[in-house]
């Protein structure tokens, strides 16, 4: 009985446990509580994957009311994979954070975070179950507003002013996408997406709906962070805790990128007009642009959590290109470099965390000096994390790497390929100036002093490491699942 | 699986772990056994597929062995086993470690039957080699070493683009012999011909090996290019741009030798010219030439080998690197001397040498396809060796001038290693039948006919008579102490200088052209991501709102027009 119930579950238990911590007002208990609702949504997660996996799609009407006119929660194989991936993270990340949290926030706003972070955990899962386009909205805000808030609490004056900016431009974004649902309610008069993209078809009068996808496409392009709209982004991870930023770091750009895929294949894919619009070369012009520049600009950067922050935009600019290719291949390595990316930057940015807990909250290469005699376990994780970023075989990223290539060459676009191995050997540059620093640098009075993070935080980042070199090796799950999402994704574009 | 455990690669990387964190005595044990080990594994496992799985969606062969692979295993494993004794009292920690990665890595090629795991086994090969260099410590090492890493980076992401261009076009990965008629081959032999020393990047070779430290070079001598022989082998047996390539290499490698006055550098470019042989063999294509190709592969990593053992001798117990600076230190160092001579009557392919029994191979190859010209070249390159290697390298370093040097000889494992290495070399002149056995083709080739070996020493006895005469002359000059540069200027007077003159000013002309061009984008490139530039520094709100809605204006007016 309540495993029919799964679905709403997966949304709601976060979403209550909010207020509940909030009541409360205690750092402890908002802390216990919050593993244990990520633990359950994690669970909730995988029993959800499989069931996807042995009898296909789950259609869930909340409160009864059937879809079209009631909202559907819909879990396909594409929505179980970042349902796992979002709840799967916050399972990581949750336990480990009341190290962090109690050593850079004051003891008063602890309780907060613990529950801005369920709020953002359930719109998060909220955004990817939902099979509604307004339901999603609704998500969307959720998750944003908790986001400013965790960015906000961040101790360094900067963090408001980096929560202010995000805070604009997401709300630019969530403006542009409700106008962009709001034609398309117009045009078609229902907001459920399976409905949508059948009405969508017979649209004869075009032009609002190419509005509505440029609305849509913006304003979702700035959730995800996709070259030129991610200015936001970098700001936003260096100035927020450590713990959130390897939260969002892992998952929010990627929730978003899976509103993008749906967006683009499930809602408007069956449009004739989608297909006759260039909006895939646009799309990976501007995924190569981002993957190129963002990795350079992440060389020259004097802090270690903003260069990774504008590795993430070049990340995201693959994972783009993978969908703006739009073969098996090309898709499935966007999907499973979803996965494998959070993977990677989850165990660098916990990894980071746990510098900053020694550094008391500096992240610049300057006090890293000689970091990998201080901190073994940690400076060395980070380096296998850094080969995950460049795609060296036996990690997660090289798979991704791998079908990437394949798609591009498969669609005979050889110039992507080559740009797209080029832009590795410019991750390898960043991750070498770790290297050099942690390794190659003698220590000064400036570096860290005190030796590796607490155990537990480190025993979480390396499982998160192992994790990246175990993708790496064996594709059977990974590929598996991000293969089925990808064929699910081009069989409602057929 | 468990059939994973019986890999020789495994053995070598174990080894590396093992001398990485082992001391003293224990780590020189444990230095010596891996290899043996990894060498009996090679003759342990069976001919055949041992083991198969799937990995990224194709179906890959990661350990499989035939007869082509257990020659080349063969003679890595015998090669690392040399180099580590060499190298026993090497201080640097780092360096015995990653020739294992490296030499096992190489080893682990040569087993793959996919393109996959061959082109995994590369990658971790351009690191464990780039180690290598590394490790020597100097500051020219490091440059050395980054500047050999973007090369090889570079290969290997020509091989990636190959190899899944090659699983796009036949949906397999399977690698046998191939020709280069799609995108995806071309790719692929392209990134073989860049681990080869292939024009155009034939100057990777030269320019980063003598850089690693006396032992180091040792290692890194044997194994890069001869994977790549052995992949060429492999993958492209007959390809005939290959004869074209492999031709250019040969002479590449003397001409530059000729003009090169540090020692390890001479035997450095002599490697591009060794390569080329093979090179040419691999695309005259027959069984003849391909056995030939194989077996020179073996004789040259023995003999090189020795050269660079004999040259590292020098710069170890010297310090010194330079022909110039060397010289008449036979009287002291007389065993380092005479396997210097060894190996370098080796690569002159003097009869009763290994190089003898499988040069002779190739060029046979070329006579029996009455390839008149590659004949014609090969042959004129083999006394071109003989000059560059079989009598620079020993004149200049051991005899030459008395250049004041009195130093002693290597310690014992050195001279140990160089011993074994020099009786190889002989021993595999005079019974050749074990080798011809264990080449890829059954052959009945005979080495010591009577008008081959004629042949043979007339050629170099021509070349010898032509570096005799100028050889009496220079002792003339000694006398009122001219320098070596000199000599240098006589030798072959107009041709050398002219040939000097015109590769310098080429090469000078396309380095500035490239240096310029490369530094011109750097410089735009840094300036626009610096963390103050546009790219980079953190833009008000109102620019990035303006920014946004300039993007969906464009959207919106694209969708419009179109």
């Amino acid at each position: 009985m309540i495993l029919d119930h799964l679905p709403a579950l997966q949304v709601v238990l976060p979403l209550i446990s909010a207020p509940v911590i909030v009541l409360v007002r205690r750092s402890r208990f908002a802390w216990l509580m919050a593993v244990a609702v990520s633990w359950v949504a994690a669970a909730i997660a995988v029993m959800l994957a499989i069931r996807v996996a042995d009898a296909g799609v789950i259609s869930y009407a909340l409160g009864n009311w059937q879809p079209p006119w009631g909202i559907e929660y819909r879990v396909d194989p594409l929505s179980a994979f970042v349902l796992v991936l979002v709840a799967g993270t916050a399972a990581i990340v949750a336990p480990f954070s009341r190290i962090s949290v109690v050593a850079e926030l004051p003891r008063e706003q602890e309780y907060l975070l613990y529950a801005m972070f369920c709020l953002c955990l359930a719109g998060l899962l909220g955004i990817t179950i939902t099979g509604d386009v307004f339901n999603l909205f609704v998500f969307l805000e959720i998750s944003s507003l908790s986001t400013y808030v965790m960015v906000a609490l961040g101790q360094k004056r900067q963090a408001l002013a980096a929560a202010y900016r995000y805070l604009i431009m997401g709300t630019i974004a969530a403006t542009f996408y409700v106008i962009g649902i709001g034609m398309l309610y117009l045009m078609t008069g229902t907001l459920n997406m399976a409905d949508l993209s059948v009405r969508l078809a017979d649209v004869t009068d075009v032009r609002p709906i190419l509005a509505a996808f440029a609305f849509i496409t913006v304003g979702i392009g700035l959730k995800l962070a996709l070259f030129p709209l991610h200015q936001w982004l970098p700001n936003a991870y260096t100035f927020a805790p450590s713990a959130v930023t390897a939260f969002l770091g892992a998952t929010a750009t990627k929730v978003s990128i899976y509103v993008l895929l749906r967006f683009y294949f499930t809602v408007f894919g069956t449009t004739l007009l989608f297909r006759a619009m260039p909006t895939d070369q646009v799309l990976m012009l501007l995924s190569l642009l981002g993957a190129v520049t963002a990795s350079l600009v992440a060389v020259f950067q004097k802090d270690i959590k903003r260069m990774f922050a504008y590795s993430s935009v070049g990340q995201v600019g693959y994972i783009t290109l993978g969908i703006s290719l739009a073969n098996t291949s090309g898709l499935t390595a966007a999907v499973v470099h979803l996965l494998n990316h959070a993977v990677t930057k989850g165990a660098i940015f916990i990894l980071i965390a746990g510098i900053t807990l020694r550094t008391g909250g500096a992240s610049g290469f300057d006090r890293l000096k000689g970091i990998g005699s201080r901190m073994p376990f940690t400076s060395f994780g980070i380096v296998i994390g850094g080969l995950s970023l460049i795609g060296v075989p036996g990690t997660a990223g090289f798979v991704s790497k791998w079908y990437l290539v394949l798609g591009a060459i498969q669609r005979g676009e050889w110039i992507v390929a080559a740009v797209v191995l080029a832009s590795s050997l410019i991750a390898a540059a960043y991750v070498w100036k770790f290297v050099e620093t942690a390794y190659l640098t003698k220590p000064d009075e400036s570096s860290v002093k005190a030796g590796e993070a607490p155990l537990p935080m480190l025993a979480f980042a390396w499982f998160m490491v192992v994790l990246c070199v175990f993708l790496g090796l064996d594709t059977s799950l990974s590929v598996g699942g991000a293969r089925a999402a990808a064929d699910f994704l081009l069989g409602g574009l057929r | 699986m468990t059939s994973l455990l019986a890999h020789p690669t495994t053995a070598l990387f174990l080894g590396a772990v093992l001398v990485a964190i082992l001391k003293g005595q224990a780590r020189s044990v444990a230095a010596l056994v891996a290899p043996l080990l990894a060498l009996w594994l090679v003759w342990q496992v069976p001919e055949g597929i041992v083991w198969q799985t799937h990995f990224l969606g194709v179906e890959i062969t990661p350990f499989a062995v035939d007869r082509l692979s257990r020659l080349f295993a063969t003679i890595f494993s015998i090669m690392v086993f040399s180099g580590a004794l060499f190298s026993l009292n090497q201080t640097s920690r780092l360096e015995l470690p990653a020739a294992f990665v490296y030499a096992g890595s190489a080893i682990g090629v040569t087993f793959a039957r996919d393109l996959v795991t061959v082109f995994l086994f590369w990658e971790l090969m351009a690191i464990g080699s780039t180690l290598v260099i590394w490790s020597a410590g100097t500051r020219r090492s490091y440059a050395a070493s980054m500047r050999y890493l973007m090369v090889h980076l570079t290969g290997g992401v020509l091989l990636l683009i190959g190899v899944t261009a090659f699983i796009a076009e036949t949906g397999q990965a399977t690698f046998g012999a191939m020709t280069p008629h799609s995108v995806g081959t071309w790719f692929i032999l392209a990134a073989f011909l860049v681990n080869a020393g292939a024009p155009p990047l034939s100057a990777w070779l030269p320019d980063a090996y003598p850089e690693a430290s006396w032992s180091g070079t040792v290692f890194l001598s044997a194994f890069t290019t001869k994977t790549a022989v052995y992949a060429l082998l492999r993958g492209f047996p007959g390809a005939e741009i290959l004869v074209f390539v492999g031709l250019f290499m040969v002479f590449y490698g003397i001409l530059y030798a000729l003009l090169e006055n540090d020692m390890r550098r001479i035997l450095s470019y002599s490697i591009v010219n060794q390569v080329g042989f093979m090179v040419t063999g691999i695309g005259i294509g027959t069984e003849m030439a391909l056995n030939g190709a194989a077996a020179h592969a073996f004789a040259h990593i023995m003999y090189k080998a020795l050269l660079l053992m004999s040259a590292g001798s020098v710069f170890y117990v010297t310090g010194k690197r330079k022909c110039t600076d060397l010289g008449g230190i036979f009287r002291t160092m007389p065993l380092t001397a005479i396997c210097g001579i060894v190996g370098a009557l080796a690569i002159s392919a003097f009869p009763l040498t290994s190089g003898f029994i499988s040069k002779s191979m190739i060029a046979q190859a070329a006579a029996d396809r009455h390839m008149t010209v590659a004949w014609l070249l090969l042959a004129a390159a083999s006394a071109g060796v003989f000059l560059h290697a079989g009598i620079k390298f020993p004149w200049f370093v051991f005899f030459q001038k008395d250049s004041g040097l009195r130093p002693p000889e290597p310690p014992l494992n050195m001279r140990i290693a160089m011993i074994l290495l020099s009786v190889v070399c002989v021993g595999l002149g005079v019974f050749y039948e074990p080798l011809y056995h264990i080449l890829p083709y059954a052959t009945d080739y005979r080495p010591y006919t009577a008008d081959h070996v004629v042949t043979q020493l007339q050629l170099l006895l021509f070349a010898g008579l032509a570096f005799f005469v100028m050889l009496g002359w220079l002792r003339r000059t000694l006398t009122i102490s001219l320098d070596f540069d000199w000599f240098y200027r006589r030798l072959g007077p107009a041709l050398v200088r002219i040939a000097e003159a015109v590769i310098e000013a080429g090469r000078a002309a396309v380095r500035t052209a490239v240096f310029d061009t490369m530094r011109a984008v750097g410089a735009w490139l840094v300036a626009r991501h610096r963390p103050d530039a546009l790219l980079a520094r953190t833009w008000s709100t109102s620019g990035m709102a303006l920014g946004v809605m300039l993007i969906l204006l464009a959207y919106l007016v694209g969708f419009y027009v179109l």
